[in-house]
């Protein structure tokens, strides 16, 4: 009876399939083992389920909290509208709401902050934001955090996650994909370090351009990965998938990603490795 | 006689009809000597991407083209022209050939997308987009695609990042199918139609749009005639553009098609 109520008060319907970090109430349900879960509990837990493990999205805030050192973040200053290419009429208006009830600009954060003292160039995507899909202002944000880390000279990290391309701008998000991977290369150029972090899920536009191009790619355990989507996949080929399909441990075995990193583990990692490209 | 408006979805099935030229058609037509070369070098000749080396009068040319097959027989060894991995290895593996060697570098686009299979995940189709792109944006000699039939989603940009982008009259180039772009976005598949007109995915829009920089009209019908009309009005693009980029330094040509996608918004 009080699970029902509960599930009643603080799960929003158009959450009810996701695993995404409820910005209100105090009761999470992990959608792994269905367990109620004290948010509290769980992010003093790094936003792991206490029960059984399973990792949930995060908001920006939380994985900055996580990684950069606190009072060292600072935001580009840069305003990215979108052009909405499509003129699309409740697109606009979506964004807007979106931006109220997750308090985010965007499906990505750029900026810059330190790592235990070293100074990064840091980018962080957000599921909460239209699954952290690719538009003009993810594309226009990324490129620009690449060419920060050139003109500083300083490490870039990307946590990617996303479903992809963004549909609302057709076309224009697509090129996006080309936009950041061309900064990529001069990036590369300047002999610079780029750690890849995946996270789940990182999917299509995205994990075909920069979450890819890392000289280092970690991932968190048990993340999806993949380039197309299952239902797709299995609507072509017409078979079941295998058990594991497209988890970062699949992704390990068949040599597409450098290491798994635990959560905990995973500021103390990134700093490993900054430390052995200096 | 004035041509007919089609509308965006009846270019659609204008670009995806069985009949329609392919990248190989308009290769032999446009190119001297053109001679194939196979293989990605680390696990198999992926045939729905072709490439080779041909010329124009004087100019030696690397091309890498995605080719649907003509017949259901050819169509099957080639995937439908939905390249796996191995297909955009190959093509990487050209590029810097072309570097090398100093050749200009023209891509013939259409496709339905990047093959959505098992197999292809395990050897990181994403991966092999990726870099694809990666290794296009530096080359430092010039680079043009042309969309010819059907430019979809990562598996057509991944061969796309040109100097300058060419399309066919009736090409189509987009994000993904109108089919997957309604059921997406209205979770509905069947007002793929209307999702078409949506889309902004036909020569024209995209020109306005600035992803592409020419247009290649097509004159009405289906005749060989038609065909060798196109392809000679191609050919002429090619020898002119190229031209002119020779007249840029390496570091010229290459940062022209930075700026290309860089002002893209």
């Amino acid at each position: 009876m009080i699970v029902d109520k509960i599930k009643k008060r603080e799960i929003p319907q158009n959450n009810k399939n996701s695993k995404i970090d409820i910005p209100v109430g105090k009761w999470i349900k992990c959608e792994k083992c269905k367990e109620i879960l004290y948010k509290e509990k769980v992010r003093e837990n790094l936003n792991i389920c206490p029960n059984c493990g399973n990792y949930f999205r995060m908001h920006i805030n939380r994985r900055l909290e996580l990684i950069i050192d606190e009072g060292t973040y600072k935001k580009f200053d840069i305003n990215v509208e979108t052009t909405n290419p499509l003129e699309l009429e409740d697109y606009p208006k979506k964004l807007k709401s979106l931006r109220e009830k997750t308090k985010l600009e965007e499906a990505v954060a750029c900026g810059t902050g330190k790592i235990k003292g070293e100074d990064v160039v840091i980018c962080i995507m957000d599921s909460g934001f239209l699954m952290g899909s690719m538009g003009v202002v993810v594309g226009e944000k990324i490129t620009y955090a690449i060419e920060q880390a050139i003109e500083r000279k300083l490490p870039l990290i990307i946590f990617s996650v996303s479903g992809g391309a963004r549909m609302q701008e057709g076309i224009i998000s697509l090129m996006q994909m080309a936009k950041t991977t061309a900064a990529l290369t001069k990036l590369d150029e300047a002999g610079l370090l780029y750690i890849s972090v995946l996270t789940d899920p990182t999917y299509g536009g995205v994990t075909a351009s920069f979450a890819s191009l890392g000289d280092i790619i970690l991932a968190e355990p048990k993340a999806m990965i993949g380039f197309a989507g299952q239902r797709v996949i299995k609507q072509t080929i017409g078979e079941e998938l295998p058990e594991g399909f497209q988890t970062a441990e699949f992704l390990l075995e068949h040599g597409f990603i450098d290491k798994i990193v635990e959560r905990k583990n995973l500021k103390d990692t990134i700093y490993d490795l900054i430390l052995l490209h200096k | 006689m004035k041509a007919k408006v089609l509308s965006a979805w009846e270019k659609v099935e204008i670009a995806r009809n069985s009949k329609r030229k392919t990248s190989l058609d308009y290769i032999e037509e446009i190119f001297d000597n053109f001679i194939e070369l196979h293989g990605d070098r680390a696990f198999k000749d992926d045939k729905a991407i072709v490439c080779g080396l041909g010329k124009i009068e004087n100019q030696n040319y690397t091309i890498i083209a995605e080719q649907k097959g003509r017949t259901t027989k050819e169509n099957i060894e080639r995937n439908f022209g939905m390249p796996n991995p191995e297909s955009y290895r190959k093509a990487i593996r050209f590029m810097k050939q072309a570097e090398k060697f100093n050749r200009p570098v023209i891509t013939f686009i259409d496709t339905k997308g990047a093959y959505p299979g098992i197999g292809a995940e395990e050897r990181g189709q994403g991966e092999a987009i990726a870099k694809s792109m990666f290794e296009m944006a530096k080359l430092k000699v010039p680079v043009i695609a042309i969309v010819i039939g059907e430019g979809s989603s990562g598996g057509a940009l991944a061969i796309g990042v040109a100097n300058k982008v060419f399309m066919l009259g009736n090409a189509i180039y987009s994000i993904l199918s109108p089919e997957g772009y309604s059921s997406i976005l209205w979770k509905d598949s069947s007002r793929y139609k209307e999702a078409a007109e949506k889309m902004k995915l036909t020569a024209k829009d995209l020109y306005e749009l600035k992803v592409i920089e020419k247009i290649i009209k097509e004159p009405e019908g289906e005749d060989e005639e038609v065909f060798k009309t196109i392809a000679n009005k191609l050919k002429k693009e090619i020898k002119t553009a190229i031209s002119q980029m020779k007249k840029m330094s390496k570091e010229e040509i290459c940062e022209e098609r930075y700026q290309k996608f860089r002002n893209i918004k």
